[in-house]
């Protein structure tokens, strides 16, 4: 028998990454683990190349339409090389001084993960996407737990280890009942099955309700999504912060992009109001709700920055899903442009939450008091990222909030529109009090954090996306609406 | 009422799997506990080939019954204070779970009688450990090749958590 010719231009980008990654962990046992420096550099360099390629060779769908390389998934893969381009170049201290040996094995992890994401956000068939997704998760639960010594960092692995488990099952056993009822695994192929399965019996039954209530259970734990969320602060904050930053951006925008695809996808039918026998969009709406809520009352009380930023991410997660639940073009335009955003903003305030535990060892926010005279240009950076987070204009966070609310009025969600907007007034608050710790609480010490070149190419970096996109949201907003017109509505 | 012996032999076995998971979340000793993981695993491969599904149940019982469950019994004999203290299984919240669990059953139980499952009517294959063999290497090798770097990845870190710290 003959193998099928595969058009196999469009998996340059991931498996060249993939050949990378082995290559760095080569390097450093060929080199007698000696080296530091040029290890992350070699990763970086590596990260762009794959971005390049990423451009020349997008377009098209292969290996049986299990594979789509649509604008959507080259948006979102442009967010995870980021992230993983600002994890990296975060990371250099803590490579320095914390990891003396398996230093290629932490950069090729977070390699190996991208690798996973990018495969992921490509997957248009529910096997390629479950397998997407454990290739993203399985190194996250190492690189949580890297820093072998310290409790806080081994408890966050093993409780990501045991709540990753738990909840691919759970995705795992949905899936197989979306398979039960449909008989594919092609997402595409299952939207018109179901849409079959109702016109010939005019209902589906409630398997379909077990099977997307358990889907939306394990995708949710790995978004953290309020109820499933009571993981993400230990994690947050005992894993490496580098890494967090790096399961905040690139793990959630996985989760969002295979999430989008099976629901916005393959279930979008019955989000339509012509045949409704279940609205999939309620439940997560007030998931949403419940995330947002939650998200910012419970950021408000923590005095540890990582602590912080892991609620904070918990309530942005709420917002994205206010574009989620609105099914449409815009929708996905939003949530596509909201991730972009997100990218700089929290990828910078994990990155300047590095540098400052770094140098300091602390990741207590009052112990910001001060910066603002001693290094002016760093407490600069991170009142950018706070106030993007919170969205306030010019920064780039307020184009993205007005764009997933404005999705949620369209769609007819104005409840949860509404309590977006009380909340986001609410979360200022918390994001307001970094700020203003830095610039007038009174401090006993006064020092300079000595950044290095790196530090300040990755603040640099994200400064600019934020501001940038913030004022000129224009060319992205249009390849995120191009992108959603990917999705057949 | 009648019973063909193909029904009789999956009700069988759906006794030993239930008896003896029971035995493994509610036993004392942590290494009874694994032997009776391993009946259930290789009764679940029983009802594999009862379905037609051999493939599976030779990968059920090289993966799960030779692999797994010998490698936990490993590492209960390697752990000396595991091997012999008795252990409670459950905690304060065991009566919570018990009623969660028996409401998602019965919600399942009703959920699948209630709904219409596509099945298939078409005869298997005859040999069907050839057509997985197939498929695998041409419409589904993208994600089968990805289950190696999945496995290459899982390597890695298993060596990065376990080796000492100053080695």
């Amino acid at each position: 028998m003959e193998m099928p010719a595969y058009n196999l231009r469009i998996i340059i980008p991931e498996v060249f990454l993939f050949i990378w990654a082995t290559l760095v962990i080569l390097l450093d046992l060929g080199t007698g683990r000696k080296n530091t420096k040029s290890l992350g550099w070699t990763a970086m360099f590596g990260l762009l190349i794959t971005g390049v390629l990423l451009c020349v060779t997008w377009g098209g769908i292969t290996f049986n339409n299990m594979y789509t390389s649509d604008a959507l998934s080259v948006l979102f893969k442009v967010i995870f090389l980021g992230a993983a381009f600002m994890a990296i170049g975060s990371s250099f201290g803590i490579l320095t001084d914390k990891i003396k040996n398996h230093r290629g094995e932490y950069i090729g992890l977070i390699l190996y993960s991208t690798v996973g994401m990018m495969f992921l956000a490509s997957s248009s068939e529910l096997i390629s996407l479950y397998i997407g997704l454990e290739l993203t998760t399985i190194p996250l639960f190492i690189l949580a737990a890297f820093f072998k010594d310290d409790r806080l960092s081994v408890e966050a692995g093993l409780k990501y280890f045991v709540v990753g488990a738990f909840s691919s099952a759970i995705l795992l056993y949905g899936l197989s009942l979306l398979y039960g009822l449909t008989g594919t695994t092609d997402i595409v192929q299952m939207k018109i099955n179901l849409s079959l399965l109702f016109l010939s019996y005019g209902k589906i039954g409630p398997g379909l309700i077990l099977a997307i209530v358990m889907i939306i259970a394990g995708i949710g734990f790995k978004l953290a999504l309020v109820p499933f969320h009571m993981w993400a602060p230990d994690v947050y904050q005992g894993s490496p912060t580098p890494i967090t930053g790096f399961l905040s951006v690139g793990s959630k925008a996985a989760g969002i992009i295979a999430f989008s695809r099976i629901f916005v996808n393959g279930l979008i039918a019955f989000a339509d109001s012509v045949m409704k026998p279940l609205d999939w969009g309620i439940i997560v709406a007030v998931m949403a709700a419940a995330a947002m809520i939650w998200g910012n009352l419970a950021a408000i009380r923590q005095d540890n920055i990582k602590r912080m930023l892991a609620f904070s991410s918990i309530a942005q997660i709420g917002y994205i899903m206010v574009g989620m639940v609105s099914a449409s073009e815009l929708g996905i335009a939003s949530i596509g442009y909201y991730m972009f955003l997100y990218l700089f903003a929290n990828m910078g305030a994990f990155a300047a939450a590095t540098f400052f535990g770094d140098r300091t060892g602390s990741d207590k926010i009052t112990r910001y008091a001060g910066l603002s005279q001693s290094s002016p240009a760093f407490a600069a950076c991170l009142s950018v990222f706070m106030l993007s987070l919170a969205g306030i204009p010019p920064m780039g966070g307020f184009a993205a909030k007005y764009l997933v609310f404005a999705a949620g009025i369209q769609a007819g969600y104005t409840w949860l529109v509404i309590l977006g907007l009380l909340m986001a007034v609410v979360s200022l608050y918390y994001y307001a009090n970094v700020v203003k710790v830095m610039y007038f609480a009174p401090s006993e010490s006064i020092f300079d954090l000595k950044l290095s070149f790196t530090a300040r190419l990755v603040l640099a970096i994200a400064v600019v996306g934020v501001i940038i996109f913030g004022v000129y949201p224009e060319p992205i907003i249009k390849f995120a609406l191009d992108s959603a017109t990917a999705f057949a509505f | 009422m009648e019973f063909s012996p193909s029904q009789l032999i999956f009700y069988l076995l759906s006794f030993i799997i239930i008896v003896s998971s029971i035995y493994v979340v509610t036993l004392k000793n942590i290494f009874h506990s694994a032997i009776f993981l391993i009946l259930t695993l290789f009764s679940v491969a029983g009802i594999f080939i009862l379905l037609g599904a051999e493939f599976l149940a030779v990968s059920q019982v090289l993966i799960y019954v030779g692999a797994v469950s010998v490698l936990m019994i490993f590492a209960i004999m390697l752990t000396s204070r595991l091997a012999s203290k008795k252990i409670v299984q459950s905690n304060e919240q065991v009566t919570t779970a018990i009623f969660i669990c028996a409401g998602f059953l019965l919600i399942s139980l009703g959920s699948f009688a209630n709904t219409v499952w596509r099945v298939n009517t078409e005869p298997l294959p005859e040999n069907n450990i050839m057509t997985i063999g197939q498929l695998l290497m041409t419409d589904y090798v993208l994600p089968f090749e990805v289950v190696s770097i999945v496995l290459l990845a899982a390597l890695i870190g298993a060596i990065v958590l376990s080796r000492k710290a100053g080695a």
